[in-house]
C-alpha cells in the first residue's frame, strides 16, 4: 500500500521530517527519486548516526517511513551492522583496535588499563557521558600496532602506561 | 571522420603531463609527504603543515609541495621525500616538526641532506650512479650474479672510486621478456632513469666507458620498454626493503598524488582502457585475462579471465560489477593502501571489467572504516567523470559505465560475495546458498561479477604490459604477484609486493629485515581468521594459492601476521574464533552454535582448566563445522585451530596436561611466578607488586601469596636477580 494514500500520511510525514534533519529528509527524498530506493537505507543511516551519535528509536522510526521501508527492516539492518549504535555515545569515543597485528603486540593490555581507568567494559558509556568504550576491528593501520582512535584521531604504538595520561590530556581544557 | 578512442586518450594524456611539467617546470625542488591513514596517523598532516609554513615564510616558488599514498614502509612513517632533478631521489624516515625543519633548512635551502634522518639510513644512496641488477631467478641468478662481480671487478680496475658507483641486487623489475630469459639481465641506473640489457662482458665495458665514464647514456644497450614500476623503483629503489619487491598492483602507490588525475595519466592511467575500447573486442580482454592467469587475489584464487566469462555468457541485458573493498581481515591493509595510494588503477581495472563482461553499472563496496579511501575514491570518480573517462560514451567510444560507492557497516560476512549483494541491496548481510552464483543471479536478480581491490588493480597492467609478461611473472598456476600486509613481530612492518612463488623467507627476511629484539621465529600466519599457520621449517615454501593450501593454511587476501616465541599458538587459535564467533551471521547452526562451543573449549584450555580430552573434542567439532556450514566463514572458521593442532599439538597438550603450562609464557592463568632462592631481599618487587601480595623482611628471600598473585608478571620483570621463576 502505498503510505501517501493513507488520510494521516501528513501528519506523519511531518512528524518523521521533524526527528531527523533537513539535510537528511532531502538526501531521502533524492535516493527515493533513483532506481531501489531502498538499497540506500544503509547510506541514510550511517547520515543518521553522523548527526545525532547514534540510531535513535524516533529516528528509525522516520527513516522507515520516508524510505517506505518496514520498520522492521529498518531495525533488523540497525542492530546487524556493528557499526550502528543504538545508543548515545561518550564525547570521546574510544576505539581500542583488537585486530591481530595490535593484539600480538599487546592491544589486550592496553583495552584492559582503559576499563581499569574508565570503570566501563567494552560497549559502555562513563555515567558522567564523557567516554565511550569499543573495541575496533583492524583500523587498517596495523603497522604501527598497537593503536587506539579516539574520534577520529589515530594514536599510534600505545602502551598501557601512556592511558591515564591520554584520557587525561582529553579533558584537559585546551590551551589558550 | 572523428578522432579515434585512442587519438583522444593520447590527447588527453598529453594534456595532463604538459600540466604536470608546467606545475613542476618551475620548481627547482619537489617534496612529497606520505599520506595515507596510516601516515596521519603517524603525524604526516603536521609535517605537511611544517613546511608549507615554511615555503611560505622563505617566499620560494621554485619548491613544490605535494601529497602522495602510502609506499607501504609503516614502522617508519611519515616518509618525505626531497627530489632534485638530475639528483638521486632522498627519502626521510619519521618525519615529524622538527625533522621537518632541519630538512627545509639544510636540504631544501642549502642543498646538503640530513644523512641521520634518510630512510633506513645504512643503505640510502650517497653516490654518484647506482647500478641495480636483477636479481630473480627468472632473469637467470647464474647469469646475474657473475656479470655483477665482473662489473665490480671491472669498476675497481678502472679505477672509480667506491663512492661513486653503488653495485646493488633487486628483485624482478617486471621487464623479463619470456625469449631472452637466462640469456641476459636487467639493469636499472638511477638517477639517469635508464634500464640496460647486458649479456656480455663487452657491454659491462661499454657502459664503464661511456656511462660512468662520460655521463653518455649507451643508446644500443637500452631497454626500449618502459617497466611497470619503474616510476616507484626510481624514488624508492636504494632502499632494502622496496628493492626485494616487485611492484605491479602498487606501481604507483607512494608516487602518484592519489587526488590528481593529471599525475596519474603521467604514469599511463587510462591507456589500458583506450586500448581496451580501441579495439573493440570483449571477447579478446577476457581472453588476455585468462591467458595472464589472474587469480582472484580476495582469496579464493578464482581465475578472474573464468569468472568474467561466466557473468559474459550469462543471460540479460543488465549486468553489474562490483569492487569487494570490505577488507574485514583483521590484520590486514592492503586494500586501503592501494584505493588510498591510486584509486585511478582499481577504477580502470573496473571499467575493463564491466567492459568485458557487457556491465554498465558497478558499485564499490567500501568498509566504513575507511573514511579517507572513501573519500579519495569518490574525488577520483569526480576527476573521471569530469575527463570523460567515466559515465556516458567513455572516450568517445560509445561504451556508457557509471561507478558507485556504497558502503559497509562494520560486518566481517559482508565480504562473502551474497553478503556484500544483500548489503548493496540494504539488507542484512547474510549470505544464501550458492548456487547460484552471482555471475548468473547476483545484485537484484541480475548477473553480477565481483572481485577484489587487487585483482582489478592489476588488470591495466596486463593490458598494457601483455597476458604473457604478467603469467610469467608468477609460477605455473597463478601469474604475477601477490601484495602482503606484513606485520606482527617482524623488524619493517609494511606493504610488500612480491612475485607469486616467493618463499616466505625472502618476505620475511630479506624484505622484513627478520624478527625483532633478536628473537626467534616461530610461525607465519597468513589468512588471516580464516587462514593458518606456517612453521619456521616451511619458510622456504614458495608462496602462491595452491602451496600454502597445501600446507593448512590459505594465501587469503594477504593478511601476513610474523609470531615469535613469546607468541601462544593456542591463545592465538582463540583471538581468531572468538573473532569469527563475533562475526558469525547465526544464520546457520553449525557457524553458530559450533564456532561458540568450539571458542568455549579454548577458552577453558587458556583459562587453565582444560582436559587432556578437550583436544579430541576440539578437532571433531572443528571438522564439523568446517563441512557443514553454509559459508565460507563458517567453513574457514576452523582453520586456525586445525593447523596450530596439526603443527603445534604439544603446546596444546602442555595447556592441558596435569601440570598445565603455556610454553610461551602467554596464557596468564597457567603461569605461576616463584621467588627463588637466590633473592636477596631488596624489596623492590614487594614494593611494585599491584596487589602486594610479596612479603618478606628487608635482606630475606621474599615470597608470593599464590592465592592472591594476579600473575601480572611485574615481579619477574622488575627483578635485577634473576630470582623470580616464570613457570
Ligand atoms: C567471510 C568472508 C569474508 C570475505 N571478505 C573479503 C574481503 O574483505 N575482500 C575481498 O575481496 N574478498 C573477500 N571475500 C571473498 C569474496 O567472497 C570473493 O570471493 C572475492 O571478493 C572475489 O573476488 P576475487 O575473485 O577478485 O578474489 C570474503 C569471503 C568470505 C567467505
Ligand atoms: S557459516 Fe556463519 S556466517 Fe556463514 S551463513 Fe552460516 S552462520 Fe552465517
Ligand atoms: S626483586 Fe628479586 S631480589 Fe628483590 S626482593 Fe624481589 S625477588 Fe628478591
Ligand atoms: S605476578 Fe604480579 S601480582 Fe603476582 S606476585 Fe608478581 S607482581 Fe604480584
Ligand atoms: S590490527 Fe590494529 S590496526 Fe590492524
Amino acid at each position: 500500500m502505498n503510505p501517501a494514500t493513507t488520510d494521516n500520511w501528513a501528519q506523519v510525514e511531518a512528524a518523521a521530517q521533524a526527528a531527523l534533519t533537513p539535510e537528511i529528509v532531502s538526501f531521502i527524498a533524492a535516493c527515493r527519486a533513483k532506481p531501489h530506493p531502498e538499497s540506500h537505507l544503509i547510506a541514510v543511516l550511517h547520515r543518521v548516526q553522523e548527526h545525532f551519535g547514534y540510531l535513535g528509536q524516533a529516528q528509525m522510526d522516520a527513516v522507515a517511513q520516508l524510505l517506505r521501508v518496514p520498520a522492521a527492516r529498518v531495525s533488523g539492518v540497525a542492530t546487524f551492522y556493528h557499526y550502528f549504535r543504538l545508543q548515545p555515545r561518550g564525547r570521546f569515543m574510544i576505539n581500542v583496535c583488537m585486530g591481530t597485528a595490535c593484539y600480538v603486540k599487546g592491544a589486550d593490555r592496553v583495552a584492559a588499563r582503559f576499563r581499569e581507568e574508565l570503570g566501563i567494559d567494552f560497549g559502555q558509556t562513563t555515567t558522567d557521558g564523557q567516554f565511550s568504550l569499543h573495541d575496533a576491528a583492524c583500523l587498517g593501520t596495523c603497522g604501527l600496532a598497537p593503536v587506539v582512535m579516539i574520534n577520529d584521531k589515530v594514536y599510534p604504538r600505545v602502551t598501557p602506561d601512556q592511558v591515564p595520561g591520554l584520557l587525561e590530556s582529553l579533558t584537559a581544557p585546551a590551551p589558550a | 571522420m572523428a578522432a579515434s578512442v585512442m587519438e583522444r586518450y593520447r590527447e588527453q594524456a598529453a594534456a595532463a603531463r604538459e600540466r604536470v611539467q608546467a606545475a613542476e617546470g618551475a620548481a627547482r625542488v619537489r617534496i612529497q609527504v606520505g599520506s595515507a591513514t596510516c601516515e596521519n596517523a603517524a603525524g604526516a598532516a603536521d609535517v605537511y603543515d611544517e613546511f608549507r609554513k615554511h615555503i611560505r615564510a622563505t617566499g620560494r616558488t621554485d619548491v613544490a609541495l605535494r601529497r602522495t599514498g602510502c609506499t607501504g614502509r609503516c614502522s617508519c612513517e611519515p616518509i618525505v621525500g626531497v627530489l632534485v632533478p638530475g639528483q638521486m631521489p632522498v627519502k626521510y624516515e619519521k618525519v615529524d616538526r622538527a625533522r621537518a625543519h632541519e630538512i627545509f633548512t639544510q636540504h631544501v635551502l642549502n642543498g646538503t641532506p640530513v644523512r641521520p634522518y634518510t630512510l633506513d639510513a645504512d643503505e640510502s644512496g650517497t653516490h654518484g650512479l647506482e647500478f641495480f641488477f636483477c636479481g630473480a631467478a627468472r632473469c637467470g641468478r647464474e647469469l646475474t650474479e657473475p656479470l655483477q662481480r665482473t662489473f665490480e671487478e671491472k669498476l675497481r680496475a678502472a679505477g672509480v672510486p667506491p663512492e661513486r658507483v653503488a653495485v646493488r641486487q633487486a628483485n624482478c623489475f617486471g621487464l623479463c621478456d619470456p625469449l631472452g630469459t637466462g640469456r641476459a639481465t636487467r639493469v636499472l641506473v638511477r638517477p639517469d632513469k635508464v634500464v640496460y640489457t647486458l649479456s656480455s662482458p663487452e657491454d659491462l665495458d661499454a657502459i664503464i666507458a661511456e656511462h660512468v665514464g662520460q655521463g653518455r647514456v649507451v643508446e644500443r644497450l637500452r631497454v626500449a620498454d618502459e617497466a611497470v614500476g619503474r616510476g616507484f623503483f626510481e624514488l624508492y629503489g636504494d632502499v632494502s626493503f622496496f628493492r626485494r619487491q616487485t611492484r605491479v598492483a602498487l606501481r604507483n602507490s607512494g608516487v602518484i598524488d592519489p587526488e590528481s588525475l593529471d599525475e596519474a595519466l603521467r604514469q599511463r592511467a587510462f591507456e589500458a582502457l583506450a586500448r581496451v575500447l580501441e579495439r573493440g573486442d570483449p571477447a579478446a580482454v577476457r581472453a588476455e585475462v585468462r591467458r595472464a592467469r589472474l587469480r582472484g587475489r580476495g582469496g579464493g584464487g578464482y581465475l578472474t579471465g573464468l569468472k568474467w566469462d561466466q557473468a559474459a555468457a550469462a543471460a540479460g541485458d543488465e549486468k553489474f560489477i562490483i569492487c569487494n573493498a570490505d577488507e574485514g581481515d583483521p590484520g590486514a591493509f592492503m586494500d586501503r593502501s592501494m584505493l588510498e595510494g591510486d584509486p585511478f588503477a582499481v577504477i580502470e581495472g573496473m571499467l575493463i571489467g564491466a567492459y568485458a563482461i557487457g556491465a554498465h553499472q558497478g558499485f564499490f563496496y567500501v568498509r566504513a572504516e575507511y573514511p579517507l579511501a572513501v573519500r579519495r575514491i569518490e574525488r577520483a570518480l569526480e576527476l573521471c567523470r569530469a575527463a570523460g573517462l567515466l559515465g556516458r560514451d567513455i572516450l568517445g567510444s560509445g561504451f556508457d559505465c557509471d561507478l558507485e560507492i556504497r558502503l559497509g557497516a562494520g560486518a566481517f560476512v559482508c565480504g562473502e560475495e551474497t553478503a556484500l549483494i544483500h548489503s548493496i541491496e540494504g539488507e542484512r548481510g547474510q549470505p544464501r546458498i550458492r548456487p547460484p552464483y552471482p555471475t548468473t543471479a547476483g545484485l537484484w536478480g541480475r548477473p553480477t561479477c565481483i572481485n577484489n581491490v587487487e585483482t582489478f588493480a592489476n588488470v591495466p597492467a596486463i593490458i598494457l604490459y601483455g597476458a604473457d609478461w604478467f603469467a610469467q611473472l608468477g609460477t605455473e598456476a597463478s601469474g604475477g604477484t601477490k601484495v602482503f600486509a606484513l606485520a606482527g613481530k617482524v623488524q619493517h612492518t609494511g606493504l610488500v609486493e612480491v612475485p607469486m612463488g616467493t618463499t616466505l623467507r625472502e618476505v620475511v627476511f630479506d624484505i622484513g629485515g627478520g624478527i625483532r629484539g633478536g628473537k626467534r621465529l616461530k610461525a607465519v600466519q597468513t589468512g588471516g581468521p580464516a587462514g593458518g599457520c606456517l612453521r619456521a621449517e616451511d619458510l622456504d615454501t614458495p608462496v602462491d594459492f595452491d602451496t600454502l593450501q597445501a600446507r593448512g593454511s590459505i594465501m587469503g587476501s594477504g593478511g601476513m601476521i610474523v609470531l615469535d616465541e613469546d607468541d601462544c599458538v593456542v591463545d592465538l587459535a582463540r583471538y581468531y574464533l572468538t573473532f569469527s564467533q563475533h562475526e558469525s551471521c547465526g544464520k546457520c547452526t553449525p557457524c553458530r552454535e559450533g564456532t561458540k562451543r568450539m571458542l568455549e573449549i579454548l577458552e577453558r584450555i587458556t583459562g587453565g582448566q582444560g582436559r587432556p580430552e578437550d583436544l579430541e573434542r576440539l578437532e571433531r567439532l572443528a571438522r564439523l563445522v568446517r563441512t557443514s556450514s553454509l559459508c565460507g566463514l563458517g567453513r574457514a572458521a576452523p582453520n586456525p585451530v586445525l593447523s596450530t593442532l596439526r603443527y603445534f599439538r604439544s603446546e596444546y597438550e602442555a595447556h592441558v596436561a596435569a601440570e598445565r603450562t603455556c610454553p610461551a609464557h602467554k596464557c596468564r592463568a597457567l603461569l605461576r611466578f616463584e621467588i627463588n632462592e637466590k633473592c636477596v631481599g631488596c624489596t623492590l618487587c614487594a614494593r611494585r607488586c599491584p596487589v602486594t601480595c610479596i612479603s618478606g623482611e628487608r635482606r630475606q628471600r621474599h615470597v608470593i601469596d599464590q592465592g592472591r598473585c594476579i600473575r601480572c608478571g611485574v615481579c619477574f620483570e622488575v627483578c635485577r636477580f634473576e630470582a623470580v621463576a616464570r613457570r
